[in-house]
């Protein structure tokens, strides 16, 4: 018989080898991307892509754990990159320095920004609070174009980004680790036990809130993490594009975080982040797939504007999702790595147990 | 003499919204979903205009033609869409998600077929010129009258006809109606014909006013005409003309004011306001919900 091991100890082993992983991919990536090896397209769309995970992760919060509909995400971004940019532009420190604390201002500002949103909008619930999130975004959007100091339709343009010719990897070097925290922590909230809270409540808000949960404490909790974390994102997608506009937040915008989350699945995080970085990489690599066989004309015509279809294509996935696994594709499961070191504890167990019998066994 | 064609100006855009909003209304009314693609029907009936038009159509052919395929529009994308989430009673997110895919959709695909620029409509009405203030606003009147007249012609069609008293019964309990015999299917069918019929009304005078149309004209306008909705009290129906009535009110008011820059803030700000003080608009019946 296989030895029982003690739950605990299984969590801290599954912790570890989780955080070594993650470790070995973030130092492997940095080395490749200082030699060269990634060049600067892959690594535009690996940054990318963890904006990507962040937002798609802190939509999660909303529309997986508290089962909310939510379409103003992109303005909460807005905010969190305005507030950061003009932070980092205006006081004129090495961005090195600054660029954290301007995250944490953008991150800040936007969650002050999610609170006032929410406290009226969380008093509504299902297809009317997507529609007033939407109509906040909007707002957002409005002020925006219109506020002294953002600069109008144009937007924010000259914003530092700590990527150079000498140090290639320095955006990636704050983007991985702010990811990976956001995971982490993003995780941890789902299994605290506020997270719990947040989960009866999409379960059962009047069973929840007989059972003495404090319901609109958490879902404001959930709704203003939510705005932290994608204004977090808003600010790191300032210092990597370097330019930021107000069309650039706008609900397609939205859309597109929305859909990273519905794919993988409305509550998994592991879900967010596999289809954020799939949805953030997919466009660009068919679109250099295009090039690549541009002798098969349609085709490549069609991968080689993929742009074009990018949505219309986005569109129909949304649509087959919901009709066919309208839990997306992961639902809320996660993916883990203690199932996987069972599988890998039986596999050596059978092989020594095998071995043991001398092979006769087949 | 500025403020009369102003507010006139602003009943004619509303008279827009007011025909979209109409069929919100009724689709939430009778399968309570946002069906986000309805502004978009808007687009798909400038768009069929365009088309016949451009082949010479006569006019009474390209209006009948639009109105004709957007109700045909409106049953597929019921049937290809939501009718599976329907029947199978899907969490009302699922829903929500699935018509925002259908609005991106048409969006996109207008966009691949005709470009992303906008087309010009040529000139639709002759009417006599009526002059307010040195301004024509014959159009302006046309869209009002149009939008009264289809508002009585729905209100009459729900409340006295058959198919009317159908629409009734799925909306007050769908399960109910189907155990007195009513089909339920085809009920919902009819009301995404009509609403959608209703929304190419308002795409023949949107072309006939402003003379042009673009794929995304009806993300826009579609969001406006919900929250006209929203504001009379969704699910009635003079509900909606009111409230759309007093959205192109509200946003001509901020023309006035030399304030345009922050008329899409102001549609917002309203349905904001309305939903905290009056969730049940302002001519709607509050349902409490059930447990």
């Amino acid at each position: 018989m296989l030895k029982k091991q003690s739950k605990r100890r299984r969590r801290d082993v599954a912790s570890l080898v989780t955080l070594a992983v993650v470790l070995v991919v973030y130092l492997v990536m940095q080395q490749l991307i200082n030699a060269g090896i990634i060049n600067a397209f892959l690594r535009g769309i690996i940054n990318l892509a963890c904006i990507n995970v962040v937002a798609a992760v802190s939509l999660n919060m909303v529309t997986g754990l508290l089962g909310q509909l939510v379409l103003g995400h992109a303005g909460f971004m807005l905010v969190g990159a305005y507030a950061s940019a003009l932070f980092t532009k205006s006081v004129g420190w090495d961005l090195s320095l600054s660029l954290f604390p301007s995250l944490l201002i953008g991150g800040l500002v936007a969650a002050v920004t999610g609170l006032l949103v929410a406290i009226p909008a969380l008093r509504l619930r299902g297809d009317y609070l997507a529609i007033i999130t939407l109509g906040f975004g909007e707002i957002i959007r409005v002020f925006a174009y219109n506020l002294p100091f953002t600069g109008g339709p144009g937007g924010l343009s000259g914003i530092g980004t700590l990527t150079s010719r000498t140090n290639p990897a320095g955006m990636f070097n704050y983007l991985f680790p702010i990811a990976a925290f956001v995971i982490f922590f993003s995780y941890t909230f789902g299994t605290s036990r506020s997270g719990r809270a947040v989960l009866a409540i999409r379960e059962d808000e009047i069973a929840a809130e007989s059972s003495g949960i404090n319901t609109t404490y958490y879902k404001l909790l959930a709704f203003v993490l939510s705005a932290f974390f994608v204004g977090i994102a808003g600010g790191m997608y300032a210092h990597q594009i370097g330019i930021i506009a107000p069309g650039k937040f706008d609900f397609n915008r939205s859309v597109e975080i929305l859909m990273m989350v519905v794919l993988g699945g409305m509550g998994s995080i592991t879900g967010a982040v596999i289809s954020a970085t799939a949805l953030t990489a997919l466009p660009e690599l068919l679109r250099s797939l295009g090039k690549v066989i541009s002798n098969i004309p349609v085709l490549a015509d069609i991968l080689g504007n993929f742009e074009q279809y990018r949505m219309l294509l986005y569109s129909i996935l949304l649509i087959c999702v919901m009709l066919f696994r309208p839990k997306g594709l992961l639902g809320r499961a996660e993916i883990r790595i203690l199932p996987i070191y069972d599988r890998w504890r039986n596999w050596r167990h059978n092989k020594k147990a095998a071995a043991g019998k001398g092979g006769g066994a087949t | 003499m500025y403020y009369v064609t102003q507010i006139l100006n602003g009943l004619g855009s509303g008279s827009i919204y007011a025909l979209v909003a109409l069929g919100y209304s009724m689709v939430y009314g009778v399968v309570k979903l946002i069906n986000f693609a309805h502004g978009d029907i808007i687009m798909v009936g400038g768009y069929t205009i365009f088309v016949l038009l451009g082949m010479n159509a006569p006019l009474w052919l390209a209006v009948a033609g639009s109105i004709g395929f957007c109700a045909v529009a409106g049953v597929v994308i019921e049937r290809v869409a939501y009718h599976r989430l329907l029947n199978n009673d899907a969490p009302r997110i699922a829903l929500l998600i699935t018509a925002i895919g259908v609005s991106i959709f048409l969006q996109n695909l207008a966009q691949l077929i005709f470009g992303t620029n906008q087309k010009p409509i040529p000139k639709m009405f002759t009417l006599p010129a009526i002059r307010v203030g040195g301004m024509n606003v014959s159009n302006t009147l046309l869209n009002i009258v149009v939008a009264l007249l289809m508002m009585a012609g729905l209100q009459l069609l729900v409340n006295t006809t058959k198919i009317g008293k159908a629409m009734r019964a799925t909306s007050e309990d769908a399960g109910a109606a189907t155990l007195m015999g009513i089909n339920t299917n085809s009920v919902i069918l009819f009301t995404f014909a009509v609403g959608s019929a209703l929304a190419a009304v308002g795409a023949v005078l949107y072309s006939n006013t402003y003379m042009q149309i673009k794929p995304m004209m009806g993300g826009m306008l579609g969001l406006k005409a919900f929250v006209a909705a929203v504001f009379g009290g969704i699910g009635s129906i003079p509900g909606a003309m009111l409230g759309a009535l007093i959205l192109g009110l509200a946003e001509s008011l901020s023309v006035v004011l030399g304030q345009s820059a922050w008329m899409d803030a102001v549609v917002f700000a309203l349905l904001i306001l309305i939903l905290l003080f009056k969730p049940a608009g302002l001519l709607g019946q509050h349902m409490k919900e059930k447990v």
